[in-house]
Parts: C-alpha cells; structure tokens; sequence
C-alpha cells in the first residue's frame, strides 16, 4: 500500500532516534498514531498525501523499532517529539493525534504552539474527565480480546485475526504493545495535570469521534473538547475507535475541511 | 539433598470452573467463604508444623487475588511459622520484588521474621508472575531490573549497620533507611532467586545465591541449570555445589501404585484449576515478544496450563513425582541425573483437594523411605562423576513445549 512519494528516513536526536515517514507534498501535517501502531501505510493517510505533506514519526518501541533505555513514559516521547519538531524546523503544521498520539499532541501543545498553526484530535485519550472510581477509558491491558474487539470497532468484523498474521507480524502487535504499555500504564492512558494546562492550547483546535467508540465514548471527546478554548467536536457515525480506519472518506473530508 | 514441604495454600472449595472466566485476578471473591478459609489456613498452619515433624523443611510463597493461592502477604504466614515452628528452615519462594512498592519493607519484614525464627530464614526474591501485573498495578516490562534494583536495596537495608543511608536509584527511592529489626543472620539471610532461562540464571550464579527452577522438567531443565552452572564457574573458578541448586515439583508418595495415582491426580488441581484467560497471562512486557506472540496465538499455554495437564504426562515431564517409595525415588534420580544434579528439592506435596491425612502420609512415606536415600544421593555427589553420568543421558525430545513453566521462562 505504498503512497507516492513516501520516504521513511531515521533522524538521530540527542539521546534517542526516531523513524519518520513522509510523503506528499504541501502543508506540513504531523501524524502522531496511536497503540495500535503507525498509520502511514493506510489508504487515509495517501489521501492526505494528496493535499499535505504528511510527516508520520513511529514513536520508538512501535514496528520494530526499539525503546530507548532511558525512556519511561509519555513525556520522553513528548520531549522527543518537541526535538524532532525542531530539527524538521516545521512552520505551521498541522498536528494530528491519534488515542494516546492525541495525548502526546496535547501535551506537546500546552507547551508549545509555535510550530503549529492547527490541532486536530482524534478518539483521544489524555485526561480523565469522570470521578475516581469512574472507568473513562476501557482497560485495553484487562479486557478480553472480543470484548476489546466490540468496544474498538464499530463493526468488530474489521478487529484484526491473529490467526491470518504471520508469525512476525503477530510478534510485532505484541512489541506495539509493550510499548503502549511503556506509555500509558500509570496514570493510566492520561495525566492528572493535563486539563489543568489545556487553557494554553491558542490554536484552533478540531475534535474528531468515532460515534460507537467504546474504548474511549463520544461524550468523554466532548467532555475533552470542552477543556479546550474554542475546539470543534465532529462525530463520526459508523467508526469505533478509529474513525480514519472505519470512515476514511468522512475522516479526510472533516480533516481537510478543517485545514482550509 | 534438602527437602522442603509447600502448599499454596489454595481456596479449592469453588464453583464449577465452566463458570468463571479466570481463577485470578477478577473471580469475585463472594466465592471465599470465611469460615471455610479460616479452617484452611489452620489446616495449611499444621501441613507445615507436620513436615518440621518429619524433618522436612518449610517453604512458603505469596500471590495475590487469586483463589490458587490466598496468601496475599507471605510475611504473616511466615511470620506465624516463625514463632510456631522450632528447628525447620523458613523458605519464603518469595517475595515478588518487582511488584512490591517499598523494598525497605521487604527487608524490615524479613529482618523481623529472621529474628523470631532465630536465624531460620531462607530469602527468595521472585519477580512475580504475569497475572500480577493488574493486582500491583505494574508494568511487567523491565521487571528484572526492576527486581535487581529493590534486590540492591534490601541487601544495602541488612547489612547497614552503622546510621542511615539513601537511595536514589530508577525506580525506588528511600530516606533515611535504617532497619530496625536488622536480620539475625550474618551479613543477612540465605537468598534464593526463581530462574527460568540461562540468562536469567546467570546474575544469581554470580552472587552465589540460590537458583531455583519451577516445574521446567526435563524439557527446560538442562539450559536453566548449565547457565547457572557455567555463570557459577566463570565467577568463582569452582563448580557450583549442590546445594547452590533447587528444583520444585508436584510430589506424592504412597503406599501402592492404586492409591499413588487417585492422590497425584487430586494434587494435579495445582496445574489443572489454574484456568487464566488471555488478558491476564500476557501483559505488555512480560514475556518476549516471540512468546507473547504464540500465547496470543494460543500455541503455548502463558496462563500456567500445561497444554496436557494429564497426571502421565507431567510425570513424563518430570514435573510430577508419584508413586511408591521406589517409584519416587527412581523418578528423582532420574532427573536429578539428568539435570546435573541439585541439591534442594521443593515438593508441592500438598493442592487443590488433597486431605490433610493423605498429604501427612505422603510426607511420612517420603521422609522415612525416599528422602534417607536422596541425602545419600548428594552425600555421594561428585562432580566428575555426575558430568560424566549426565553425559551419556541424550536429551529428551518434547514435540510440544506449551509446558506450565513458560511463566517463568525470563
């Protein structure tokens, strides 16, 4: 599923390193994917290709790639991404996140918007918005395969089947894993403090949902599109968790809509 | 040969097992019944006092929300014994470091138990098993380090004698440490470490503590053992000795071969109630991601259940001695030979729903006809002798390794 003009290049920063793929040509789109692993190869993204240039880090753990020693959270790879933002000397990006790469993009927004003209995000996890005993977000690490499978999709007959993946591709689901685990572990899937710095957020913001998302729901998205000033919500009918997969026409029209 | 009695100290009184999901982590615990468990622990309390009465050492261990094993904290138990036994040796096979939040307690609560039992304690430091990982709220991954820094710790904590310290290390941080009670042995208690691959071996070989193998049998044993054994001679320029070895395996002694099968299929619940799905024995990080990958698959067993978990084929395995006398004697030479020897056997001599008086008789018929003849086994020992033993022995062939030890294959 090669999109035109992809290239993934490893760019070396102070203390790590990080695969980044890009392809097309246009406004600089930042693409941060979520647990389930890079997107760049995904009929959505050649479809944006075809109106930006899309810059898709592989946060380092995910397809093979390795987790650095000293890494031991999402805030490595929050510094790491503010290091890589730099070194790509990115003007007025657009920066989209997906799930737990939502989080990452809020956290690097509520330090920093001057990279960055846009934020969209989508089905992402980050702050909790319920009380203590409240289960904001399903526990992807407890949860049964099929009842993962039901609350991921909104049509669970599209959750991949280990029994059609290749020994090695199964292998690499499993090292997604363990680096989403390295991520999101403790708080789990957000930060305490994160909603108490969303007021920095100075950009125009867009917040895409996949309506049966049952992992994270639309009204913990709303809830979320609420702690930030002046953000959209859109949802999107007939997507679970990841909309973009599900409903890629929709996705790349509120996407694209957005941008202009 | 040392031998050591242990018991999970199970709660076995449950529903059909079609009925649950999983027998960790989240079988609602409406199923223990209080009054049933607290006889069960005064049933499990004497287990132990019998073994010390037969001159069979003890060995404890903890887990948690689990109906396997209700021994959440192994230091009250331990604690307990301490008092109430006279001349066994504790062994606590163990403590789960990595899951545990403050090592500094750890060493306080070993310390404590050391000095009540008079310098009776064994140490071990575990890692924890994978369905462990939601009860600590931990994740697995990096657990061995994770483990090996509370370890540094703990050993820093004991032989600390003159004022405080501090630790600043990756994961644990402590103030001010001073343990009082400090331990009654000198510079600390025997530590024991579980090993489950050569590599993990290794490090425990280099500080001459004890490795101990759970239920690997012959299909792993061989790798775990040489990589002590050759971890042992690189550091030390010696062979490793016996007693430097463990090897735990179901155990049950009777007085015909009847009576030997209706009790070792009862003691079989240990590895046949250990129904765990999915979700619980493959957390991020636990195992390698070959592993993980073929418990996802379903091709290998990560829960704990051995794929065949049929009383013949555990005894094929070496994970389960059951017989007369002679037949558990010969099964343990067996293995012991083929292993390269050890000098620490750990008989789960008593799961699921085996009765006090049969596991009192399982013990006696060991104590009095097997076990005279294990310690001439090891009284014998000579290391030359063994390698050459050993070496004749071919490897035995598993066409499936879906053993129950792939948990502690780190």
């Amino acid at each position: 599923m090669a999109g035109n003009n992809r290239q993934t290049t490893r760019i070396e920063l102070p203390g790590a390193s990080v695969d980044v793929v890009r392809k097309g040509s246009g406004q600089a789109l930042f693409i941060l994917h979520g647990g389930g692993g890079p997107v760049a190869a995904m009929p959505f993204v050649d479809r944006l290709a075809e109106s930006f240039e899309v810059i898709a880090p592989v946060h380092p753990g995910f397809a093979g790639s390795a987790i650095p020693d000293h890494f031991d959270n999402l805030q490595d790879l929050v510094f790491l991404y503010l290091d890589l933002m730099d070194a790509l000397e990115l003007e007025d990006a657009i920066m989209l996140g997906i799930s737990m790469g939502g989080w990452t993009a809020m956290e690097i927004a509520v330090m920093s918007t001057a990279r960055i003209s846009k934020l969209i995000l989508v089905d992402s996890v980050g702050v909790k918005v319920g009380g203590r005993e409240d289960r904001d977000i399903a526990d992807v690490f407890a949860a049964p395969p099929e009842e993962l499978a039901r609350l991921f999709w909104h049509d669970p007959a599209n959750a991949p089947d280990p029994a059609h993946m290749t020994d090695a591709e199964l292998e690499m689901v499993q090292a997604n894993r363990v680096a989403l685990g390295l991520y999101t572990w403790q708080p789990y899937m957000h930060n305490p403090k994160l909603p108490g710095r969303l007021h920095r957020i100075d950009v125009p913001t867009l917040v895409i949902w996949g309506e049966s998302d049952g992992l994270v729901t639309p009204n913990y998205g709303r809830a979320l599109c609420a702690m930030i000033p002046g953000a959209e919500m859109a949802i999107i009918p007939a997507a679970g968790h990841s909309p973009q997969v599900e409903q890629p026409d929709a996705f790349v029209r509120h996407v694209t809509s957005f941008a202009s | 040969m040392k031998a050591w009695f242990f018991t999970e100290d199970a709660y076995p009184q449950l529903p059909d097992q079609d009925t649950y999901r999983s027998i960790r982590v989240n079988l609602p615990n409406k199923h223990f019944d209080p009054e049933t468990g607290a006889d069960n622990y005064h049933q499990f309390l004497d287990m132990w006092l019998m073994a010390e009465d037969l001159g069979i050492e003890i060995m404890l261990n903890e887990h948690h929300q689990t109906a396997t094993c209700v021994v959440p904290a192994v230091p009250i138990i331990a604690g307990i014994l301490a008092r109430e036994s006279k001349t066994a040796r504790i062994l606590i096979l163990g403590n789960p470091l990595s899951n545990l939040p403050r090592p500094v307690r750890t060493a306080e609560e070993m310390a404590m138990i050391d000095v009540i039992s008079r310098g009776r304690l064994e140490c071990g430091f575990v890692r924890g098993v994978p369905y462990e990982s939601a009860p600590a709220n931990v994740i697995p991954y990096r657990g061995t380090e994770r483990m090996w820094e509370a370890h540094d710790l703990i050993i820093k904590a004991w032989t600390s004698h003159d004022g405080p310290f501090n630790f600043e290390g990756r994961w644990f941080h402590a103030r001010q440490v001073n343990i009082w009670p400090r331990p009654y042995q000198q510079p600390h208690p025997p530590v024991w470490v579980t090993v489950g691959s050569a590599g993990t071996a290794r490090p425990v070989a280099e500080h001459e503590y004890v490795g101990a193998v759970f239920l690997a049998g012959y299909p792993g044993i061989r790798p775990i053992f040489d990589g002590y054994r050759a971890g042992y001679l690189a550091r030390h320029g010696k062979d490793a000795p016996l007693d430097r070895l463990a090897y735990c395996a179901l155990v049950y002694v009777a007085d015909d071969e009847a009576e030997a099968k209706s009790g070792g299929e009862t003691l079989l619940w240990y590895m046949t109630s250990n129904k765990v799905p999915v979700e619980y024995n493959n957390p991020p990080g636990y195992h390698s991601p070959p592993v993980a990958a073929k418990i996802a698959r379903g091709s290998v067993s990560g829960a704990g259940v051995p794929l065949q978990p049929t009383l013949q084929n555990q005894m094929a395995r070496g994970n389960m001695f059951c017989g007369t006398p002679d037949q558990v004697y010969e099964q343990i030479k067996a293995i012991y030979e083929y292993s390269g020897g050890f000098g620490n056997l750990l008989m789960m001599g008593q799961a699921g729903h085996l009765t006090f008086q049969q596991t009192k008789r399982s013990m006696q018929l060991f104590s009095r006809e097997v076990y005279p003849r294990l310690k001439e086994l090891t009284a014998s020992h000579d290391s030359d002798a063994m390698k050459e033993t050993r070496a004749v022995l071919p490897d035995r062939e598993f066409t499936d390794l879906g053993t129950f030890g792939v948990e502690f294959a780190r």
